[in-house]
């Protein structure tokens, strides 16, 4: 009996999570702080609409809605929405390559620390004094003025979460160039993992500009600098640029896992093989391209000139190309398919006429001139509400659904799953289609309240139902997770039975090695082909041999919390006596963990043949 | 050597093709470091004689360190052999970007 098998107590549990490298288990970890997060990020929207329900509203103060409206969209992104896609990242996209663990299973421990205690850190700022005020954009003119710590925790908890983040994505980088399986060519991939691969990349671009954005910003708040004092010649523009250009490929980093989710799903429950496959590769990567020329549409108001507004004003435009063939291409895929509706494919089949509508409003913000009307109201509320929500949200919980199986090896209840959806789908869409008009008809963006009398009154009371409804659909989303894990229910390695990909080749939840041996990949849709051609699973492409694995480490841990530390000696530089050693003894924790890797010698351990073969390998019976 | 990778555990395959491989990329290296110390001359030259005005010098030496920057990754950094696509089509996209950045800062923030 092996020792990787026994029962462990409830803290030895906890020791292998904070310990681990295992890119199964690292997803676990993403999913359950997201999860966390997009709970807080889902108090926060309630409260925002519990403000707004009735005119006049004292329920928040002016000062506090500002706290909890750029929390609200900080959380949601940085937080909520690129980890949960980062879990699914991690859990599914080795499986689809065919790799037994990311390239760097270390650095993917890392990735994970860092962006949870920058996420710790920057909710701790509700305990501490006040929350960032100045908008999820926090844009230098409002930020550099904003009273106590609020934005300053904005500035150091994002550094720290975004270093976990940008790692992160160049570690998949790294597996998807290197680890694929043999046979497993770049046209074979699947498209989740193409957009994996994407995204990563667009990461990679991103957020080096983002870091410098808040270094500068740091300096202006905490150091006396003037890179965004315009009394001492600076430029509050400058913060402007730097974060749209993070910003704006950091929508498409959200939004393309959620069309490869999609596509995975589409082609999975129509039981076709994803139509125009090729031209999906390509319109995603253009998309990808694209997102890069086009930040300056978040700042057509800014006064850049008539040139620079047409130029950025026509780039957005074009993306709406690759978009549509991705759109045509999802339709034709169920056109003539053999349609399953289970919940996976029900969100599937709502995202497509939301993140339409959504598109469509995107291009008609796009259009410079009309912009100057539908800007700062409720209208770009609204907008980006349906690509967010009606795209990211809609595939976060479709591949909830979708891959919930392969990562617990339990099977989410398929009731509860419609019954999440039709609360959280009417509520969406009673939420955040009457901001459009709301926005038509002149009401601001970002105020926290508005007067009677000015036909605002009933459009937003149905907007704040909309929110309970959404609510209820995320609690019965809850009650379903704790319900299938005590009914604890196994299934086998193709729960939905018309699996495509390599994830549905292996035992649900996977072993940790994943792959006992590689499997030998003859074309897109490896197992479909598989199954087609009439066999039960992959041909090996490997004979059984020893595998090396990893150690696991708490020095990712350490790293991470060393920096978290040094963050308040930060923070309270100059008012507090203890700031100053206090930044020493985090960075000291922070370096000297980094000096123990560096020194110690780790090689791994490796699993033997012997460990691995069972009555079925060994050929004749013992 | 260690830029060629082998099939086979017999250290003596090849050996004569792969010995004048190696002694060819020697050749390369030690030509293009020279040329490298010759550049860094040039530019301190540049700056040194009298008689050239700023708006040559500064795009001279730009010039010539944009050169070194193609020797140094081609010949130093081995990008000029096989296998280094990926890295060689994330850092001309990387590139890219960052020169269109630069052109949008350098044309549509106003002071």
């Amino acid at each position: 009996m092996s020792t990787l098998t026994q029962k462990k107590g409830f803290g030895a549990t906890i020791w292998d999570f904070l310990t681990t490298v295992d890119h199964k288990k690292i997803a676990i970890l993403y999913l359950l702080a997201g999860g966390f997060f997009f709970i807080v990020g889902g108090i926060e929207a309630v409260l925002i609409r519990m403000q707004l329900a009735v005119p006049n509203n004292d329920f928040v103060s002016a000062g506090t809605f500002n706290e909890i409206i750029t929390m609200h969209g900080t959380t949601m992104i940085f937080l909520a929405a690129m980890p949960i896609l980062l879990g699914f990242m991690n859990a599914v996209m080795p499986l689809q390559i065919g790799a037994r663990d990311v390239a760097f299973p270390f650095v993917n421990a890392l990735g994970f620390w860092l962006f949870f205690f920058g996420g710790v850190f920057l909710n701790l700022s509700w305990f501490l004094g006040g929350a960032p005020d100045a908008g999820w954009t926090s844009y230098a003119s409002l930020a550099i003025h904003s009273k106590g710590h609020g934005v300053d925790f904005y500035v150091l908890g994002l550094q720290i979460s975004g270093l976990g983040t940008l790692i992160g994505g160049i570690n998949f980088l790294v597996t998807i160039i290197n680890m694929r399986a043999p046979g497993m060519t770049y046209m074979r991939m699947p498209l989740f993992s193409w957009t994996t691969f994407v995204a990563s990349a667009l990461i990679l671009f991103a957020f080096p500009p983002l870091t410098v954005g808040l270094t500068l910003m740091m300096f202006d708040r905490m150091f006396g600098s003037n890179f965004f004092v315009v009394a001492n010649g600076g430029n509050t523009v400058i913060w402007e640029h730097l974060f749209w250009i993070f910003g704006h490929p950091e929508v498409y980093i959200l939004i393309l896992p959620a069309f490869g989710i999609f596509s995975e799903i589409f082609s999975t429950f129509s039981r076709k093989r994803l139509f125009g496959y090729s031209s999906m590769v390509f319109a995603t990567v253009l998309i990808g391209f694209l997102g890069f020329m086009v930040w300056a549409h978040h700042m057509f108001t800014t006064g850049l000139g008539p040139v620079a507004n047409a130029i950025f004003a026509v780039a957005t435009m074009a993306i709406a190309v690759p978009t549509g063939i991705k759109i045509f291409n999802w339709l034709f895929t169920m056109w003539g398919g053999s349609v399953k509706f289970t919940t996976p494919m029900y969100w599937a089949f709502a995202f497509i006429p939301s993140f339409v509508m959504g598109g469509v409003t995107g291009v008609m913000l796009g259009t410079a001139p009309a912009d100057y009307q539908y800007h700062d109201s409720y209208f770009v509320v609204a907008h980006f509400h349906y690509v967010i929500v009606g795209g990211v949200v809609f595939g976060i919980f479709a591949a909830t659904h979708y891959w919930w199986p392969k990562m617990f090896g339990t099977m989410l209840n398929e009731t509860l799953g419609k019954i999440t959806f039709w609360l959280f789908f009417v509520g969406f869409h009673l939420t955040f289609f009457i901001q459009h008009f709301l926005g038509l008809w002149g009401m601001p963006r970002r105020v926290f309240t508005f007067l009677p009398g000015q036909g605002y009154e009933t459009s937003n009371m149905i907007s704040s139902i909309g929110a309970l409804f959404m609510s209820l659909g995320v609690i019965v989303l809850l009650i379903n997770v704790v319900m299938t894990s005590v009914k604890n229910v196994k299934v086998g390695n193709d729960p939905w039975e018309d699996g495509r990909t390599l994830e549905w080749t292996i035992p649900s939840p996977p072993p940790f090695y994943n792959f006992k041996q590689l499997p030998l990949v003859r074309g897109l849709d490896p197992l479909w082909l598989e199954k087609t051609a009439g066999k039960k699973g992959m041909t090996p492409a490997e004979p059984l041999g020893d595998i090396h694995m990893p150690n696991s480490s708490f020095i990712p841990f350490m790293i991470s919390f060393g920096l978290f530390f040094a963050a308040f000696g930060v923070l309270y530089n100059g008012e507090k006596s203890w700031a100053v050693p206090v930044i020493i003894i985090g960075l000291l924790i922070t370096f000297g963990s980094m000096l123990v890797r560096s020194v110690k010698d780790d090689h791994g351990f490796h699993i033997h043949k012997e460990e691995l073969m069972d009555e079925n390998d060994k050929g004749v019976k013992a | 050597m260690a830029n060629q990778q082998l099939n086979s555990r017999n250290p003596r395959v090849d050996l004569e093709y792969r010995r004048r491989k190696s002694a060819e990329e020697m050749r390369y290296q030690v030509v293009s470091f020279s040329l490298m110390i010759f550049l860094t001359l040039v530019a301190f030259a540049a700056v040194a004689i009298k008689g050239f005005t700023a708006w040559f010098t500064a795009p001279f030496i730009v010039l010539l360190a944009f050169v070194q920057v193609i020797f140094q990754l081609y010949y130093f950094m081995h990008m000029s052999h096989k296998g280094h696509e990926a890295p060689s089509l994330f850092l001309y996209f990387g590139l890219f970007f960052a020169l269109v950045m630069a052109l949008a800062f350098m044309t549509i923030i106003w002071w």
